[in-house]
């Protein structure tokens, strides 16, 4: 069973190998949302240490809605979702691989930028510590309520915009807790209460959004 | 005794408001073809699809050994192999890739020499290096066939396979009929185009229109 989520798993990191672009553009879209802050707002440092963990994580919100759009579409298009729908193996299990995958693929490079990105805010190194761990926290839970999101619209005209419709609010307790995480270090008060609400949300969104995902996804092919 | 392994009782299906067919009857049995018959919009890959359990039908229902698809859908899904309109490969992968790919979903192990060969008797063998992405529609087509034939499955749903295949192309999938049903094995198909099956025992069976005749009794037929 194991077995099946990490062919999944590989199956994705492949194709995502193969087709370097698409990967590019949602890391570049995430750089550039988050850089054109301090471009427009100028220079103070004290304005910017405020928003920066709000924008980092708001930018990748929607750096990870750009590519949920294809996280199934591409598979249905071609057929092969079909075919791993007939797998004998639980549709569970494809779903928490997809979404797995996504974050791999999708998630952790964020991490990697994201401290160069802190520096742009004036963010101090502990400060930038905390949003990478927030983010390492955060990223799996926004790949997995975004595998819903996926498997819901599949198949639908405009399904982009009503995936971002349908997922963003489900986002908002990720969004609240990663960034105040941040905030509550700045103020010196702590980010453990934060992180430990951050990492609940992801243990009941692990446990969960497959199940719901492999449902709306058996509708969405019928 | 006759005992079919894949039997139909009183199958509907619905799209939208609209009833497709109803009252379908069938069985098959073992080195049987179950040819569907029917013009365009009158539900043959509705019922194909129904009966790969991907959707659920209206009423009825559709058993495999004796046993309803949803009480056994894993054992059910490990012995079938479908082929739908779009072939199921990603452009991507190598048709080899392609093959691995899908023995590692089905929780098979791939027997590479035995899929090379497969790819070369579809007449892939000068294509294995290469991005489906780059291949005809019809070799794609093949890619697709040689994924059901390297599945080792008892049952083949195959919608429409003759689509974009030449002439070889279509011998010698009448050639892969013969053989797989010789074996015991059991297809459902669809096709607008003749096939000469001679000597293979095809069930036909009209879908659509209101009349519904299922056809009880086995034509072996020459062409």
């Amino acid at each position: 069973m194991l077995r099946f989520t990490l062919t999944v798993i590989r199956r994705d990191l492949l194709l995502a190998a193969r087709r370097r672009g698409d990967w590019i553009t949602s890391q570049f879209f995430f750089v550039m949302v988050v850089s054109m802050f301090p471009l427009g707002i100028g220079a103070d440092p004290n304005i910017l240490r405020m928003i920066g963990p709000g924008v980092v994580w708001v930018a990748a919100l929607l750096a990870s809605l750009l590519s949920l759009s294809r996280l199934f579409a591409d598979d249905h298009r071609d057929g092969s979702l079909e075919q791993m729908l007939l797998s004998p193996e639980p549709t569970v299990l494809l779903t928490l691989g997809k979404a797995l995958a996504h974050w791999l693929i999708y998630g952790i490079p964020l991490l990697i930028i994201t401290p160069v990105l802190g520096i742009q805010f004036a963010l101090p190194g502990e400060a930038i510590l905390i949003l990478v761990v927030s983010l390492l926290i955060g990223t799996p839970i926004l790949s997995l309520l975004g595998s819903v999101g996926a498997a819901l619209t599949l198949g639908l005209r405009g399904g982009g915009v009503l995936l971002t419709l349908l997922i963003l609010p489900l986002y908002v307790p990720a969004l609240i807790f990663g960034a105040s995480a941040v905030d509550a270090t700045l103020a010196g008060t702590g980010a453990e209460a934060h992180l430990s609400l951050l990492a609940a949300f992801l243990v009941m969104c692990l446990l969960i959004s497959p199940w719901v995902a492999a449902a709306a996804l058996r509708v969405s092919v019928e | 005794m006759y005992e079919p392994i894949l039997s139909v009782t009183d199958l509907a299906c619905a799209r939208g408001e609209r009833t497709l067919f109803r009252g379908i009857n069938f069985q098959v049995q073992a080195g049987e073809i179950l040819l569907v018959q029917g013009g365009n919009g009158q539900g043959k890959t509705s019922l194909l699809r129904l009966l790969t359990g991907l959707s659920t039908p209206l009423e009825g229902e559709i058993r495999w050994r004796g046993e309803r698809i949803q009480d056994c859908r894993e054992r059910y899904h490990a012995e079938m192999a479908y082929i739908g309109h779009v072939n199921g490969i990603k452009d991507d992968l190598t048709p080899m890739e392609n093959l691995r790919m899908a023995a590692g979903l089905a929780g098979r192990r791939l027997d590479e020499a035995r899929a090379e060969q497969t790819l070369g008797r579809l007449g892939l063998a000068l294509c294995l290096d290469l991005p489906a992405r780059v291949l005809s529609f019809g070799q794609r087509r093949r890619v697709a066939l040689a994924g059901v034939l390297t599945a080792g499955a008892l049952l083949w749903i195959l919608d429409e396979p003759l689509t974009g295949l030449d002439v070889h192309g279509v011998a010698l999938l009448e050639s892969l009929l013969h053989e797989h049903t010789e074996q015991g094995g059991l297809v459902v198909m669809t096709t607008h185009q003749p096939l000469s099956l001679a000597g293979a025992c095809i069930r036909p069976l009209r879908v659509g229109d209101t009349d519904v005749t299922p056809t009880s009794e086995l034509t072996p037929q020459g062409q």
